[in-house]
C-alpha cells in the first residue's frame, strides 16, 4: 500500500554511487570550512593583541632611551660664582637658586654650539648642570663637559623621525661627538612636564600606589566579609535577596556611574579634596568591592560541607567555624579575586576623570590628601598631546602599566595554580 | 593631638586591654568547680572591643562635628565682626582663614583672612585637645568595666561573636548603601536638571550642542536623541558585528575542535585581550584604527570620512568584547547536555553540522543573553569612546562619519569649567541616569534569560 515510507520496502542507499560520494565530500569541505572559520576567528584575535602589542613597544621603548648632549661647560667664565663652602652646608640649594644657571647653560651652549645652541638642549638641561654642580662643587671652577638632555626634536631625530632641519643639527652634532644615549632616568623618577624631555611617570605611579592601597585597605575587608556573611550566615529571606541583587548589579554597572556617584558624594556632599588618592581610591573601592564578594563567594562555596559539619561537631561556635576553618581554606581563592579586582581598579580611568584626577600635577603626591594623577590617566593626558616626545612617553607608560597588571595577573594565576585544592 | 597619634594611643590602648583581659581570664582556670564559658583568647578580645569600639566611634562623630564648632567659636571672636554678610564670601575668607591656621597655605589673599587664621588656630587646636581626652577617657573606662567583668561565668564569647556578626552584617549592607548612593545622586542631579529642561526636549530632541545653551530655552540645544542613536551605532551594532562572529568562533573551536593542549595557551591568550585596560584600546584606537579607517574610507570615496569616525571606535571596542562573548558562549555551550551532541555524531552528522543543527540552537538563549550583557558593557565603555570617538553629536548611518556616545558627553561635559548647578553639569546626571537604568535593564533581562535556560536543561 504505502511501500515507498516502508524502510524495508526501500532500495538500500547506494553509498558508492556518484551522487553520494559528492554529497559526502561536500559535506566534509562543509566541515573543513567551519573549522578553519573557528580557527581564524582565535587566529585573528591572537593578531589583534599581538599588532596592539607591537605597537605599543615599538613606539614605546625609545621612551626609555635618552639622547644627550655633551655640553663644555666653562662656569668660571659665565660668571657663576658661589663659594663651595656654601655647596656643604644646609644653604646650598638656596645659594644654586640665586645662581642664574639656566642662563649660564644657555650661554655654554651658544658659545660651544654657535646661534641657537641653547635650543638644541632640553628646558631642563640646566637642571642636569644645577644637580652636577652639588654633586662636584669643583665644577665652579673648572672647566668640564657633561652630557645634558637634548632638546625633544633632536631627540627625535635621534630615534628617526625629526623633520629635515633637526636631523641636519643632529648629524652635525654627532659628527663632533656630541651625541650619547643613555637609560632615561628622569621618566622613571620625575612627574608630569609640559616638556616632553623631562616628563616622568614617577608621580602618576605614586598616585596609582596610593589610589590602590586606599582601595585595598576599603574594599579587601568589607568584601570579605560580606561574601562570608551571604555564603555563610545570611538568612534566605527579602533581604539577603536585596543585596545579592545590588552586589550583582554593581558588578555590571558602567565604571563612569562609580564616578558621578563619587563627584556627587565624595567631593558634592562631603567636600573631600579634588583629584586626591583618597577620593579615588573610596570611589575604585566601590566599584572594586562587588567584584571581590562574587569572587570570595565562589571560593567559599567551594570548601566542601564536612569541613563544617565536622567542626559543628567537636563543638565550634558558628562564628568559630567560618573563622577558624572556612576562611583559611577559602583565602587562596578570595585572594586571587582580589588581585583580579585590583588588577582592574590599576587599569580603570573613566571614573577618576570624574573627580577630577586628570589635572596637571607636577610634583609626587606626598600623601592621601595631595593632588595626584594615576597611571592610566596620565596615559590618557599624554595622549592628547601631539609631540612626538608625548607619544613615546604616552606609550611608554602603557609598557610599564601593562607590566603591572601582568605581574598581578601573573601573582593570582600562581596563587590559584599553587594553593588550589581539589576535594 | 593628632588624629593619627590618637588613632594609634587608642589602638595601643586596646591591645592593653587584650593582654591584661586575657591574663586575668587566665587566672579563672586555677578557681576550682567553676565551668567556663569562654577561652582567655575571648576575654582578652572583649576587653579590646570595649576599649576601642566607643572611642573609635566618638573620634568619627567628632570628626563629623567639631569643624562646626571650630567655626562658630572663630565667629564669635571680635575680628568676626568684619565679615562679609554674603554668605559666598563669607565662607571664602573663613577658608582661607582656616587653611592659613592648619599651616596648609602661606600668606593670605584677604587681610582679614591672616586676621582670623591664629584664632582658627587656637580654637583648633583647643578642640582637638578635648577631643582627644573625650575618646582617650571612654578608652579607658570601656577597657576596665570589660576587664572587670572577666569573671568565669561571663559569656565573653557570645558577645564578641555578636559583634562579629554585626560586622559581616554591616559589611553586606554597604552594597546596599552603594546602589542607593548611586540612584539617589543620579536621581537629585537629574531632577534638577530636568526642573531646568523639560523632560521631552531631552529625551526627544534631535538637537545636541552643549556648548551653547540658550538660557531662555535651554532644551532647544539638549536633545539627546544623537547620543542614544550614536551610543547603539557603536556600541550595539559596529561593536557587536565583531564580537559576536570573531567571540562566538573561538568559542566554538575552543570548545569543539582544539586540544586539551592547545586550549591551555589559548585561553589565556584572549583573557589578556580581556585584561589590557580601555585607555590603552583608546590609544590604539585613535592612534593607529582611526586614521586607518579613514584612509580605507576615502579610498572607497567616501569625502565624509572623518578621522574621528565611528567605525574605528567601534571596531576596537568589538575586539575588546571578543573575551567576553567568547566566555559567555562556551558557558552556554558547555550547558548543552552532552547526550544531544553524541546523538547527533552518532547518526552520522559531522561535527560542524552537530554544531550548527545541534548546539546552537539549543545554545541560542544563553547566547543571545551573553550577547546582551555584552552590549550592557559596550554602551557603558568610556574610554575608547573619549579617546577615538568625536564630540559631535550627529545622527547618521554611515559609519565613516563622526558620532558620538553618552559616555563620552558625561566626560566632556564634566571635565569642562562649569559651575555644578549649570545645565551643562546637571546634564551629565540626567545621560548617567539613562545609562544606568538601560545597562540594569540589560543585566535584568540577560541574567533573567541566562537563568531560565539553564535550568531548562537541568
Amino acid at each position: 500500500m504505502n511501500s515507498a515510507a516502508d524502510p524495508i520496502a526501500r532500495a538500500p542507499t547506494d553509498w558508492k554511487g556518484a551522487v553520494m560520494q559528492r554529497r559526502l565530500r561536500r559535506r566534509y569541505r562543509a566541515e573543513r570550512c567551519f573549522r578553519l572559520l573557528g580557527l581564524a576567528a582565535v587566529v585573528g584575535s591572537a593578531a589583534f593583541l599581538a599588532v596592539l602589542l607591537v605597537a605599543v613597544l615599538g613606539n614605546g621603548l625609545g621612551g626609555f632611551v635618552q639622547t644627550r648632549v655633551a655640553l663644555p661647560l666653562d662656569l668660571p667664565r659665565q660668571g657663576i660664582a658661589i663659594e663651595p663652602v656654601r655647596l656643604r652646608g644646609p644653604g646650598a640649594n638656596l645659594a644654586l637658586a640665586a645662581a642664574n644657571i639656566e642662563g649660564a647653560t644657555d650661554a655654554a651652549a651658544v658659545a660651544a654650539f654657535g646661534r641657537g645652541g641653547d635650543d638644541l638642549l632640553s628646558d631642563s638641561a640646566w637642571l642636569t648642570v644645577r644637580d652636577a654642580i652639588k654633586a662636584d662643587p669643583t665644577l665652579l671652577v673648572r672647566r668640564a663637559t657633561i652630557a645634558v638632555p637634548a632638546a625633544d626634536a633632536i631627540d627625535s631625530a635621534a630615534k628617526g623621525h625629526g623633520e629635515a632641519a633637526a636631523r641636519a643639527r643632529l648629524a652635525a652634532l654627532e659628527a663632533r661627538g656630541a651625541i650619547s644615549r643613555g637609560v632615561n632616568w628622569a621618566f622613571l623618577t620625575g612627574a608630569d612636564s609640559t616638556d616632553s624631555t623631562s616628563a616622568g611617570i614617577w608621580g602618576a605611579l605614586k598616585g596609582s600606589i596610593y589610589t590602590m592601597l586606599v582601595t585595598l585597605a576599603l574594599a579587601f575587608p568589607v568584601g570579605l566579609l560580606a561574601a562570608l556573611y551571604l555564603e555563610e550566615y545570611a538568612p534566605r529571606n527579602r533581604w539577603t535577596d536585596l543585596i545579592e541583587v545590588s552586589i550583582n548589579n554593581l558588578a555590571a554597572v558602567p565604571s563612569i556611574t562609580f564616578g558621578l556617584l563619587g563627584l556627587a558624594i565624595f567631593l558634592g556632599t562631603m567636600h573631600l579634596p579634588r583629584s586626591a588618592p583618597l577620593v579615588g581610591g573610596l570611589t575604585l573601592a566601590l566599584m572594586t568591592m562587588p567584584v571581590i564578594v562574587i569572587a570570595g563567594r565562589g571560593a567559599i562555596k567551594a570548601v566542601p560541607p564536612s569541613i563544617r559539619d565536622a567542626a559543628l561537631g567537636i563543638g565550634a561556635s558558628p562564628v568559630q567555624v567560618v573563622f577558624h576553618h572556612i576562611l583559611p581554606l577559602a583565602l587562596p581563592g578570595i585572594l586571587t579575586g582580589t588581585i583580579i579586582g585590583m588588577a582592574r581598579a590599576l587599569g580603570e580611568t573613566a571614573p577618576l576623570l570624574m573627580i577630577g584626577m586628570r589635572a596637571f600635577v607636577a610634583a609626587p603626591p606626598k600623601g592621601f590628601t595631595d593632588p595626584s594623577s594615576v597611571l592610566p590617566v596620565q596615559i590618557f593626558l599624554w595622549s592628547d598631546q601631539i609631540d612626538r616626545g608625548f607619544v613615546e612617553k604616552t606609550s611608554a607608560a602603557i609598557i610599564v602599566l601593562l607590566l603591572f597588571l601582568f605581574a598581578m595577573n601573573g601573582i593570582a594565576i600562581y596563587l590559584r595554580n599553587r594553593f588550589e585544592t581539589r576535594w | 593631638m593628632s588624629g593619627i597619634a590618637l588613632a594609634f594611643v587608642v589602638a595601643m590602648l586596646g591591645l592593653i586591654g587584650w593582654l591584661t583581659g586575657r591574663a586575668r581570664a587566665a587566672m579563672n582556670r586555677r578557681v576550682p568547680g567553676e565551668r567556663l564559658v569562654a577561652l582567655p583568647i575571648h576575654h582578652g578580645s572583649y576587653v579590646a572591643l570595649a576599649t576601642v569600639l566607643p572611642a573609635a566611634l566618638f573620634i568619627a562623630t567628632w570628626a563629623v562635628i567639631s569643624p562646626a564648632l571650630v567655626t562658630n567659636t572663630v565667629l564669635e571672636t571680635p575680628a568676626a565682626g568684619e565679615l562679609p554678610a554674603a554668605r559666598f564670601e563669607r565662607a571664602v575668607v573663613l577658608s582661607e582663614a582656616r587653611d592659613l591656621g592648619a599651616g596648609r597655605a602661606y600668606g593670605a589673599f584677604n587681610p582679614l583672612a591672616a586676621r582670623l587664621a591664629p584664632a582658627y588656630a587656637t580654637a583648633q587646636r583647643r578642640f582637638d585637645w578635648i577631643g582627644g581626652i573625650v575618646a582617650l577617657l571612654l578608652a579607658i573606662t570601656g577597657g576596665s568595666l570589660a576587664w572587670r567583668q572577666a569573671r568565669p561565668r561571663f559569656p565573653a564569647r557570645a558577645r564578641v561573636e555578636r559583634v562579629a556578626m554585626l560586622a559581616l552584617l554591616a559589611a553586606s549592607l554597604i552594597a546596599i548603601l552603594t546602589t542607593i548612593g548611586i540612584i539617589g545622586s543620579l536621581l537629585v542631579e537629574s531632577l534638577r536638571f530636568f526642573s531646568i529642561v523639560p523632560p521631552a526636549d531631552f529625551l526627544f530632541g534631535t538637537h545636541w550642542s552643549p556648548q551653547v545653551i540658550d538660557p531662555r530655552d535651554p532644551g532647544a540645544t539638549l536633545g539627546a536623541v544623537p547620543l542614544f542613536w550614536g551610543t547603539f551605532f557603536i556600541g550595539a551594532v559596529i561593536a557587536m558585528l565583531v564580537a559576536i562572529p570573531f567571540g562566538l568562533m573561538s568559542a566554538i573551536y575552543l570548545t569543539q575542535y582544539a586540544s586539551a593542549r592547545a586550549r591551555r595557551w589559548i585561553k589565556p591568550l584572549l583573557e589578556i585581550l580581556a585584561g589590557v585596560p580601555t585607555v590603552v584600546y583608546g590609544y590604539f584606537a585613535a592612534l593607529t584604527v582611526a586614521p586607518m579607517v579613514r584612509q580605507f574610507g576615502l579610498s572607497l570615496g567616501i569625502a565624509s570620512a572623518s578621522a574621528e569616525s565611528a567605525l574605528a571606535a567601534g571596531l576596537v571596542m568589538g575586539v575588546m568584547i571578543i573575551p567576553f562573548v567568547s566566555s559567555m558562549a562556551d558557558d552556554a555551550l558547555a550547558a548543552v547536555p552532552t547526550a544531544m551532541r553524541d546523538g547527533s555524531l552518532a547518526m552520522g552528522a559531522t561535527t560542524s553540522e552537530t554544531i550548527r543543527k545541534v548546539l546552537l540552537p539549543a545554545a541560542l538563549p544563553g547566547v543571545a543573553g551573553g550577547v546582551l550583557l555584552a552590549v550592557s558593557r559596550a554602551v557603558g565603555e568610556t574610554m575608547i569612546v573619549v579617546m577615538a570617538a568625536s564630540g559631535l553629536a550627529t545622527l547618521t548611518l554611515n559609519p565613516f562619519a563622526s558620532a558620538t556616545t553618552v559616555t563620552k558627553q558625561i566626560v566632556d561635559l564634566l571635565t569642562g569649567e562649569a559651575a555644578f548647578d549649570s545645565p551643562k553639569t546637571l546634564a551629565a546626571f540626567a545621560l548617567g541616569l539613562v545609562l544606568f537604568l538601560v545597562t540594569l535593564m540589560l543585566n535584568i533581562v540577560a541574567l533573567r534569560v541566562v537563568k531560565r535556560y539553564r535550568e531548562a536543561y537541568e
